[in-house]
């Protein structure tokens, strides 16, 4: 079996991210694996362990990404490899996904593809759905849980979580999954994980290596800019006893109209 | 007028709000084609048309019962190349991102996603986007060609007030995928019962590390039953085994953006921010009165919650009459 998990770096999630004079959202703190792909390449690590396969992470991007790679194989992955390409920068999500769809079929006899469920920086999960499209694979988004697997037989059964609860699903292999935090404990990289990864090898594939050209951008970035700030201060409510603030506080909030 | 596209979500027969809202906003740049896919869905057509749809385009069959990413899709896809409209809408739920963003590749056309804010320039979708969990936004604009698509967030944009007299033409498209050719199958569905919808909830209580346990949510869900609102969770609550999943908010929980956010002992790391920053009105409640909490809120209550929590449901019930 073969479960290719794609990734990327993101800033650290307690990064203090703003836009600078350049127009460009910088921050200080270092780059670390997407937070959502923790549970990803541990869903990953747990498959391939189980089922004695192989485990590949993928990402498109500059070398910076490289962080999210090494971190898939510290924690146990097989494999890595990365798309880059000048033609890339500032790509809308299809040529991304079409760089991913295509970087998976050089990989190979793929039976699973996990995604977490978004990327936090860009905000963005479309990227999930583009893919599985562009692979012919189906797609099950929202995953808390595998219930069952099998290689051989080719199936899967999962759970989602949709707005309003729970739903099983079966499906054929090969899929595309994007998971939920839920699905596992995220494990961790060990001291021997980490030498093992920072001597990886990881090959560098363009768009001509995958057979692409960049087409015709679809959607772009025009501007960033920085969230309005909250307005005005906050109003401590003050009273001597827990009823009497309970009580202008009710008051107010039907008052402003909020309730 | 443009031409607008809206997927139209639905679950036990209805229209879910954020697809209500998808109508709204769709009204403002054009005239409206719902699509109504599923199976028995006369009740949606109608509702559609409350909601301001001026047509509706329907699949009525088996295959299209259980909702599955991948005939809806082909569907999708196979209408909107037919029908080549001008604008592609629809909420930004589990279910419409699969389907739209499957379509968008389908049709190799670009997407805007989870949009807070959407307008139309020189004939062109323009976006407001939240990135970097929500410390920035991004503007987004499309610059190709074709059937342009978007999804948009829950409670970003208004429905509009049905009005059930409004009707219009329906028309009936055949699935495209048979039952053969579909890769999934729905097992069962468990629905979930109160005070979990926390993507459509106008109002939100949550409880943070400061409730102490499992039990220190009691005060929590009364608060939230008396506000008819959804129940929330810090992610130290939920990592901790108190409450489930599926109530978190925060970066690796749910976005939410209700009419009013309670806090209940919640320090508010940048975290949990990411998920409740854009709530309209914030409380914070914290016997810690240096909580970054009460940063983001309008209004804040230094106290113990425990204390506080029922008085303020006590309040509460004598003003509303319950």
């Amino acid at each position: 079996m073969h479960v290719v998990v794609v990734t990327k770096s993101t800033p650290d999630t307690a990064a203090k991210v703003t836009v600078d004079a350049s127009g460009k959202p910088t921050w200080t703190e270092a780059m670390v694996i997407n937070p959502w792909d923790e549970y990803a390449v541990t869903e990953a690590v747990l498959l391939k362990e189980a089922h004695k396969g192989q485990a590949t992470i993928l990402t498109v991007g500059t070398e910076e990404h490289n962080e999210a790679l090494k971190q898939g194989l510290a924690i146990g992955l097989d494999q890595a490899a990365r798309v880059w390409d000048d033609a890339l920068v500032g790509a809308d999500s299809l040529l991304y996904a079409k760089a991913v769809a295509a970087a998976i079929q050089k990989l190979g006899n793929a039976d699973l593809v996990i995604f977490g469920k978004e990327f936090a920086d860009l905000g963005s999960d479309v990227h999930v759905y583009q893919v599985a499209r562009k692979l012919g694979y189906a797609v099950l988004g929202s995953v808390s849980k595998i219930l069952e697997i099998d290689f051989s037989a080719k199936t899967i059964k999962v759970e989602r979580m949709l707005e309003q609860g729970k739903q099983i699903v079966t499906s054929k292999l090969p899929a595309v999954i994007a998971v939920l935090k839920d699905i596992n404990e995220p494990k961790y990289p060990s001291f021997i994980g980490i030498r093992k990864a920072a001597k990886a090898e990881i090959p560098v594939w363009s768009l001509a290596d995958l057979g692409l050209d960049a087409g015709t951008r679809q959607t772009q970035v025009s501007a960033y800019t920085n969230p309005p700030k909250i307005e005005g201060e906050v109003e401590i409510i003050e009273g001597a006893s827990a009823a009497e603030k309970a009580a202008k506080l009710a008051d107010k909030l039907i008052e402003a109209k909020v309730i | 007028m443009a031409n607008v596209f809206v997927w139209a979500e639905h679950f036990n027969g209805k229209l879910v709000q954020a697809s209500r809202e998808a109508l709204g906003l769709g009204s403002t740049l054009g005239d409206v084609t719902a699509l109504v896919f599923g199976k028995g869905v006369d009740e949606v057509v109608k509702e559609a048309f409350a909601y301001g749809a001026k047509k509706v385009i329907k699949a009525d069959d088996a295959t299209l019962a259980d909702f599955r990413a991948e005939p809806y899709t082909a569907l999708l896809s196979k209408v909107v190349k037919d029908n080549n409209p001008d604008f592609v809408l629809a909420a930004a739920t589990v279910r419409g991102r699969e389907v739209m963003g499957g379509a968008s590749a389908d049709l190799d056309v670009g997407i805007l996603s989870d949009v807070t804010d959407l307008k139309v320039e020189g004939g062109k979708l323009v976006a407001a986007r939240a990135v970097y969990s929500g410390k920035v936004i991004s503007t987004e604009a499309y610059v190709g060609s074709g059937p342009q698509f978007a999804t948009l967030r829950n409670r970003a944009f208004k429905a509009l007030a049905p009005d059930t007299s409004r009707s219009g033409e329906v028309s009936s498209v055949a699935p495209v995928l048979s039952e053969d050719q579909i890769a999934t199958k729905q097992v069962s569905f468990e629905e979930s019962v109160g005070q979990v919808n926390l993507s459509d909830a106008a109002i939100i209580v949550s409880g943070g590390r400061g409730v102490g346990g499992p039990d220190g949510f009691k005060p929590v869900r009364e608060l939230a039953a008396v506000l008819g609102g959804a129940v929330g969770a810090s992610r130290a609550t939920v990592d901790a085994g108190w409450i489930p999943y599926a109530h978190q908010v925060g970066q690796t929980g749910k976005v939410v953006s209700p009419d009013l956010y309670i806090a209940c002992g919640i320090s508010g790391a940048i975290q949990h921010q990411a998920g409740m920053r854009t709530s309209k009105t914030i409380v914070a409640i914290n016997k810690d009165g240096e909580a970054p909490i009460f940063k983001l809120a309008r209004y804040g209550v230094v106290h113990d919650l425990f204390e506080f929590l029922p008085e303020l449901t006590k309040a509460f019930k004598e003003r509303l009459g319950k």
